[in-house]
């Protein structure tokens, strides 16, 4: 081959890695990066209930000036609003406290399904993970239906308890945060399973023989070797299910109660009921901003998780 | 061999009878002969007779249908790319900012893709219906398939590749004729993916959507909320069904080829 074609066959191999990386760059630049630019604008843009365009508009062809004028007329009033009705507020919070705890929960009960998977036989281990994750996609939307199914007043929880005599009289599950966190647990539980056991998975077994040899505990010997080598799908297994939890909007709206709202019903109910867009996207970029920092940690642990193979 | 403790085996068991039982006690009652949803009253097939005179329900079924096979093959041909690039492309200006963009619909909420795709279509003034679901569900997708052939690729064996190139073969022929046969398994696993969680969403789609397309999480959704019914027990059966049918179909099909190699 002479030195011009091959430098010509660099070239195209050149342009072609380019036009890989290109259209899934510029599919996620225009339906993914560009649509959170436009809900930072309306966030910004005033009040008004009904229709776009939305106060101040950018006027790109009127140059330099037309962009001075937008940035001067931008207003925060929406999150003044946000600031000053407790409300908004409450529901940040109730967010937070929710997905925490549900977070918690989760790590709990994963944990040990995930260690009793990872030590499972080979043969065995690839049905079990399979078996976890098959309920995942069994439409999540069934799945809090049939909990509705299960805790409503004259459902089968209240049945099985008035029958062993524990309550005399039906207990109210539904519409509580108690339906609400376990709907969550439930739903969530493949998302913590699944990392915790691709890191419990890799471990090396005989580092816990050795630690049994030298005469540690079997406690001790867990929490000083197992915890810390399964970190990495800890802080996965969290994040992927903290951070969805927080913006959930199905189990609350379809297990929990009216009085108290989570933010992503206070956003649905600000779009679809009130019709006031720019403040729905401001409560938008304002549960973004306090689920930034997570959403950075999970990237950059993705992004290890590559390179280190 | 290794001995199973007591511990780990009861874990195991009740974390899969949390997971399965309440979808245990949905399907039983789906064929339920009593109207009442909590009274058992015999076994019955009359709810999914009801469910097949439901034209409302079918319609949805089947733009659901369709907008699951169109976006997850979209996403598949879409995240495929994007996981070539992040485990060949090596580091290339802007690789940070391209994996956050594939790992960010990964985390996040539903809620705010939905809003945000729904702005977008408004400014460009789209007409909202089927295809702006689809489009939205590509979006969300295309990450979850990524996620899946990137694991393959990771574990990859180049030096066929290497070999093929060796020979003269160029690039892109070399892509179809050797990578793409090897990752298929995975690229049709991520398919199955796409499709099951374009099936299942609800708020992206009531976003996305305009009138003329109901899903059919959409019109469950809208009929949950009046209360419990049998006849959402038996669709949901027949989801379960159809979506169980399937990963078992792709798992063996991909173990199966991998047995081939």
């Amino acid at each position: 081959m002479t030195i011009a074609a091959s430098s010509r066959e660099k070239a195209r191999r050149d342009w072609g890695g380019r036009l890989v990386i290109l259209i899934p760059a510029l599919w996620l630049t225009v339906f993914f990066l560009v649509p959170c630019l436009i809900v930072l604008k309306i966030s910004l843009s005033q009040t008004m209930i009904a229709q776009p365009p939305y106060v101040p508009v950018l006027d790109l062809a009127a140059g330099w000036p037309g962009i001075k004028d937008f940035i001067t007329r931008l207003s925060f009033d929406n999150y003044k609003i946000l600031g000053s009705d407790w409300l908004y507020l409450a529901s940040y919070l109730r967010s937070l406290a929710i997905a925490t705890l549900s977070t918690f929960i989760l790590l709990l009960i994963g944990y040990p399904i995930a260690y009793g998977i990872a030590r499972a036989p080979r043969r065995l281990q690839p049905v079990l993970v399979m078996a976890v994750f098959l309920p995942f996609v069994t439409a999540f939307l069934i799945r809090i239906y049939a909990w509705i199914n299960i805790l409503q007043r004259e459902g089968l929880l209240n049945d099985a308890l008035l029958a062993l005599g524990i309550v005399r009289e039906p207990v109210v599950w539904l519409a509580t945060d108690t339906a609400i966190v376990l709907g969550i647990v439930y739903s969530y539980l493949p998302f913590m399973v699944l990392p915790l056991y691709a890191s419990l998975e890799k471990m090396d077994e005989s580092l816990l023989e050795a630690a049994a040899d030298l005469g540690a505990p079997r406690w001790k010997a867990f929490w000083l070797i197992t915890v810390p080598l399964s970190a990495s799908g800890i802080f996965a297994g969290v994040l992927l299910c903290f951070i969805p939890i927080a913006g959930e909007f199905v189990i609350p709206d379809l297990l929990g109660g009216s009085d108290a709202l989570m933010i992503g019903q206070t956003l649905w109910t600000e779009f679809f009921q009130n019709k006031d867009w720019p403040v729905a996207s401001a409560v938008a970029i304002a549960l973004l901003v306090i689920l930034l920092a997570p959403i950075l940690i999970y990237q950059h642990l993705q992004m290890r998780a590559v390179e280190d193979r | 061999m290794r001995k199973a403790s007591l511990f780990n085996v009861t874990s195991v068991a009740l974390g899969l009878a949390f997971l399965y039982l309440p979808i245990a006690i949905l399907v039983i009652y789906s064929f339920n002969a009593s109207r009442l949803v909590t009274i058992w009253g015999g076994w019955s097939t009359r709810w999914y007779v009801a469910l097949w005179h439901d034209a409302a329900m079918l319609d949805a079924a089947w733009t659901s249908l369709r907008i699951a096979a169109i976006s997850a093959t979209a996403a598949s041909v879409l995240g495929t790319l994007a996981a070539v690039v992040l485990v060949r492309a090596g580091r290339f200006c802007g690789r940070t900012i391209f994996s956050g963009l594939v790992y960010a619909p990964l985390v996040m909420p539903e809620i705010i893709i939905g809003l945000s795709l729904l702005l977008l279509f408004v400014a460009l003034d789209l007409d909202r219906g089927f295809w702006t679901v689809a489009i939205a569900h590509t979006t969300l997708t295309l990450s979850f398939v990524t996620v899946v052939v990137q694991s393959r690729l990771l574990t990859f064996d180049r030096s066929l590749e290497e070999a093929a190139m060796d020979l003269g073969c160029p690039p892109l022929k070399t892509f179809l004729t050797i990578t793409l046969p090897l990752i298929f398994p995975a690229i049709a696993a991520g398919w199955m993916l796409a499709f099951t969680l374009s099936f299942d969403d609800l708020v992206i789609a009531s976003f996305s959507t305009g009138p003329g397309a109901t899903t059919l999480p959409m019109r469950i959704y809208s009929e949950v909320r009046l209360g419990v019914k049998p006849e959402i027990n038996a669709i949901c059966t027949i989801m379960i069904a159809v979506v169980a049918v399937g990963v078992v179909a792709a798992t063996l099909a991909s173990k199966r080829s991998a047995r081939a190699l």
